[in-house]
């Protein structure tokens, strides 16, 4: 029998990868309809609420919750006493108390929880809990925590988390072959992730004892890993599920309200909502460590670098959350995509009575990254060279090595960027006839007198997936059955959806792999293995490699199947069109005949090459598994006597090594330029003694639409052969290059210095 | 109180509102429209954006006594029908302007309002519209184009 070649057999899956397929989500996202973790609901449930200290730095004398726990209503108030397992937990150190012991160490610590029946009676009761505080100076000065012995201790094992030394050559004896040597003092503020989702979810007590957990985050096997502890549960008690994710950034990646909804649970037997509101999610995360840095470079008079030395002080707050490996990238990413034969660079990240900080987009590379941008655009000013020839005669390539001596040995085509960026045309001249053109827009505090235009550029180097050694992977589990008649595909993995776009793209692989249009994405949940983190821009790479693999797996085993059928050899066959074709005999069979009653399903955990660790003195080592270069071009007009500004364009030169659904990874690069743009000029938690005074959207300023200018997009694509696909993380490097840019313009607009972001409006006033 | 109101088009009755309740709170947690989102009850962020007396306001910002026999439509009600998407909300899913989906839903109630009385608007109108809306997730270029793109739709289907 002859069976006709299905049409669409020449062309990609329909769907597949390299296709830019709707969202999964995307109709319950705009119709209402999808649920997020604040949306979850239960008849019998009650609502938590979190009491939080005042102070930054205080002993706790006593806690008093009789009057609370009296109020009608109210069905439990518990405290660190309540904890059932271990008080303590972390990302990295198990330093965090779940509910403040003895001491709080950051504004906004919690230290007790109350349950009733409507979150404002909840509200009531907590209002009446009495904590006696013995008020303690609170240490707040970065500096002084990685450098002045005589300040106090806030953990046992003193205030740095950790010091992470890169040297290479002789700094010393290199310092005499510079022509020219540029320093400068850089500081970077506080930026908070600001998802728009707050923290919240639900936790149901279960029969066995345990706990089911709702809730949104973006690791749900290190939640658990560190939530059963604290419950004094096996981990098979407690069973996780990923609700929707108002976005993450890196914010969830530490604990929020789980432990506390779970204990609230386990206390009172009944279902606990808890969510945030915005002014608690400012304290319910860790934000982006501050950074004070401190550079040096020195070139021969062609703009070669010859030596540079950094001081980066990262402060990681109150506790330790994943201070230890964003001080790793700060390191050993701390002159960036640069090749510099001598080297020294010291990055410090330390405790103080600050909020806690840990990750956010860019990792440690984004704070480094404004630093070293700003020291090439002043080597380029003092040698007269343009800011882009000053990068490009100093550019890594394929072959050269970066800080820690890894040998760059996949793509790196920074010179090229770097020419796509300079022959990219430039934005119109402003036009002042319309006062939303310029700054201050509607509010028409100018008509183009002293506002002057200036053009900037940067480069970002990141590394992708997890670095220093950690065995990084993630799970998938594949199901291959007729559905209906056709072949249909089930995907089940643990990796959080945040807004990303994974789901789509776990379709998108496995239809290219199956050669099936249907593909269902199963709810994420610990009843699969991990799937790693929704972050260091991961997850195309590992779980959309664990899908792949898994989908390979499956193909394996029906080709097996249409081999010994056929009689024809397994490595002739394709799948394509819902169909199992043989290179010479066309179409065999379809695969719904083959598959019959039968499912196969399979499960792969996919790990990327092993890294190392960075050598303890030198920091040498071969750390990274991938890098990723984005170049960014910032045109601004600035208001010079009123200090306002406009950022008229942003263009971005990516490579992404493949493109595997454009629409989503134009989104990435656009929403990473948007969070950099936040950084140069609006975003900062602002602190007063530890305090911090701006917790609300009224006073902590996100890009609005009116703030991001339209955005030019080159992306190239040279593959990585370690990658699937060969693919190249692409969330985050546009979050490193889109801030020094903008600041880069800012100076070229007004000459100032700009050693200072986000930039405020005195900034530019009084220089 | 007792608190009678038209959400989408039917009338509905709540019972035992407390005054200081906002209108979103109704909504969400004694109505079960979850839609209208919660972000940051001041205002600033748009995500509660509904339709009130055929304004669009921030339902947050609505004590639940003031919405006593108004008239509201929320995002749930911008579709039309079943299976049917309105113009703006498909063209948000096919622009790729949905990430995490948050801020979506005051997206669509501010974006269907704009769609509704321009027919052609320009980059400045649309980012002056949108500009009481917030979104972490696509730097606003996705939106822009998704506006664009049911202005376009809508074009087409009146012609």
């Amino acid at each position: 029998m002859t069976v006709g070649v299905p049409e669409n057999l020449a062309s990609a899956t329909r769907g597949g990868v390299g296709q830019s397929p709707n969202r999964p989500d995307g109709t319950r996202k705009v119709t209402g309809q999808f649920a997020y973790s604040s949306d979850l609901w239960h008849d019998e449930m009650l609502w938590g609420v979190t009491l939080r200290s005042p102070h930054p730095h205080a002993r706790i004398r006593s806690i008093d919750i009789s009057a609370a726990l009296a109020t009608s209503g109210v069905y439990a108030v518990l405290t660190h006493a309540d904890v059932p397992g271990e008080k303590y937990y972390g990302l990295e150190e198990n330093d965090q108390p779940v509910l403040a012991v003895d001491t709080v160490r950051f504004q906004g610590e919690p230290v007790a929880l109350v349950a009733a029946e409507h979150p404002e009676t909840a509200r009531r009761a907590m209002d009446k809990i009495v904590v006696d505080y013995e008020v303690l100076e609170p240490l707040t000065d970065s500096r002084a925590a990685a450098f002045d012995p005589d300040v106090p201790r806030l953990h046992e094992h003193g205030n740095v988390v950790r010091h992470q030394p890169v040297r290479v050559g002789d700094v010393a004896a290199a310092r005499n072959r510079a022509d020219v040597v540029v320093r400068g003092e850089y500081e970077i503020g506080m930026q908070d992730q600001a998802f728009l989702g707050p923290e919240s979810g639900l936790a149901v007590p279960a029969e066995d004892g345990g706990v089911d957990l709702y809730v949104a985050t973006q690791w749900m096997h290190t939640d658990l890993r560190q939530v059963a502890p604290c419950l004094g549960l096996p981990e098979e008690k407690v069973r996780m599920t990923l609700s929707g994710v108002g976005g993450a950034f890196g914010a969830r990646e530490d604990l929020s309200m789980q432990v506390h909804a779970a204990m609230l649970a386990m206390h009172t037997g009944r279902p606990i909502k808890i969510v945030y509101n915005r002014e608690e999610s400012f304290y319910g995360h860790v934000h982006r460590h501050p950074a004070r840095m401190r550079y040096e470079h020195g070139a021969t008079a062609d703009g070669k670098l010859v030596y540079a030395t950094a001081e980066i002080v990262l402060d990681g707050g109150a506790y330790a959350s994943s201070t230890t490996n964003v001080v790793g990238n700060a390191a050993s990413l701390g002159v960036g995509p640069y090749i510099v034969p001598n080297i020294a660079v010291d990055a410090y990240g330390v405790y103080t009575n600050n909020p806690p900080c840990g990750a956010m987009r860019g990792f440690g590379a984004v704070q480094a990254c404004y630093a070293y941008e700003s020291q090439m655009d002043k080597l380029a000013r003092e040698l007269g060279m343009h800011p882009l020839e000053v990068r490009r005669v100093n550019a890594i390539h394929q072959g050269a090595s970066i800080a820690t001596g890894q040998v760059v040995d996949t793509p790196a085509p920074l010179a090229e960027m770097l020419q796509r960026v300079r022959e990219t045309p430039m934005p119109a001249e402003r036009d002042s006839s319309d006062v939303r053109n310029l700054p201050g827009g509607a509010s028409n505090t100018t008509h183009g007198e002293g506002v002057r235009r200036g053009v900037g550029y940067a480069v970002g180097l990141k590394n992708i997936c997890f670095s220093e050694g950690f065995d990084d992977y993630s799970t998938a589990r594949v199901r291959l059955e007729v559905v209906g008649g056709e072949p249909a595909a089930l995907v089940h993995t643990a990796a959080a959806e945040v807004g990303q776009g994974l789901v789509t793209l776990e379709g998108q692989i496995a239809r290219t792999e199956l050669g099936i249009e249907r593909v269902t994405i199963a709810p994420a949940d610990t009843q699969v293995g991990d799937a790693g983190s929704s972050s260091a821009s991961r997850q195309s790479y590992m779980t959309g490699g664990a899908v792949k693999a898994a989908c390979e797996a499956i193909r394996e085993r029906l080709f097996a199947r249409a081999a010994q059928r056929f009689d024809v050899d397994a490595s002739e066959l394709s799948l394509a069109g819902g169909k199992v074709v043989a290179e010479r005999a066309g179409v065999l069979a379809a695969v719904a005949d083959l598959l019959g009653d039968e499912a196969i399903e399979e499960t792969r955990e996919f790990h990327h090459r092993p890294t190392t660790s960075m050598d303890p003195e030198t920091g040498q080592g071969n750390t990274h598994t991938q890098l990723a270069l984005c170049v960014h071009r910032a045109v601004v007009d600035v208001d010079v006597d009123l200090g306002l500004l406009k950022v008229v364009e942003l263009a971005a030169v990516q490579d992404v090594g493949k493109i595997l659904n454009r629409v989503s990874l134009e989104g990435q690069i656009q929403g990473a330029t948007a969070q950099g743009l936040g950084l140069a000029v609006m975003e900062e938690i602002q602190l007063a003694g530890g305090m911090v005074r701006n917790a609300s959207f009224t006073d902590y300023l996100i890009p609005t639409i009116l703030d991001m200018p339209p955005m030019r997009l080159d992306i190239l694509e040279y593959a990585d052969p370690n990658a699937p696909y060969g693919l190249r993380g692409a969330g985050e490097p546009a979050t490193l290059s889109s801030t020094p840019a903008i600041a880069a313009a800012i100076r070229d607009a007004t000459g100032l210095d700009i050693d200072r972001v986000p930039v405020r409006p005195h900034d530019i006033v009084t220089g | 109180m007792r608190l009678n109101l038209t959400i989408n088009g039917a009338r509905h009755t709540a019972d035992d509102v407390w005054p200081g309740e906002s209108l979103l709170y109704v909504l969400r947690e004694r109505l079960g429209l979850a839609g209208s989102k919660n972000a940051c009850e001041q205002g600033e962020c748009g995500s509660c954006t509904v339709y009130f007396d055929g304004t669009p306001a921030c339902s947050c910002l609505i004590a639940a006594g003031q919405a006593d026999g108004h008239d509201v439509v929320t995002v749930e009600g911008i579709a039309e029908g079943e299976d049917a998407l309105h113009p703006v909300q498909q063209a948000f899913v096919d622009a790729g302007a949905v990430q995490c989906g948050f801020c979506t839903p005051g997206l669509i109630v501010a974006a269907h309002n704009l769609v509704e009385r321009h027919d052609d608007p320009s980059d400045e109108e649309i980012r002056e519209e949108l500009a009481g809306n917030l979104c972490r997730c696509t730097g606003y270029e996705k939106i822009i184009d998704a506006v664009h793109l049911a202005a376009e739709r809508k074009q087409e289907a009146g012609s």
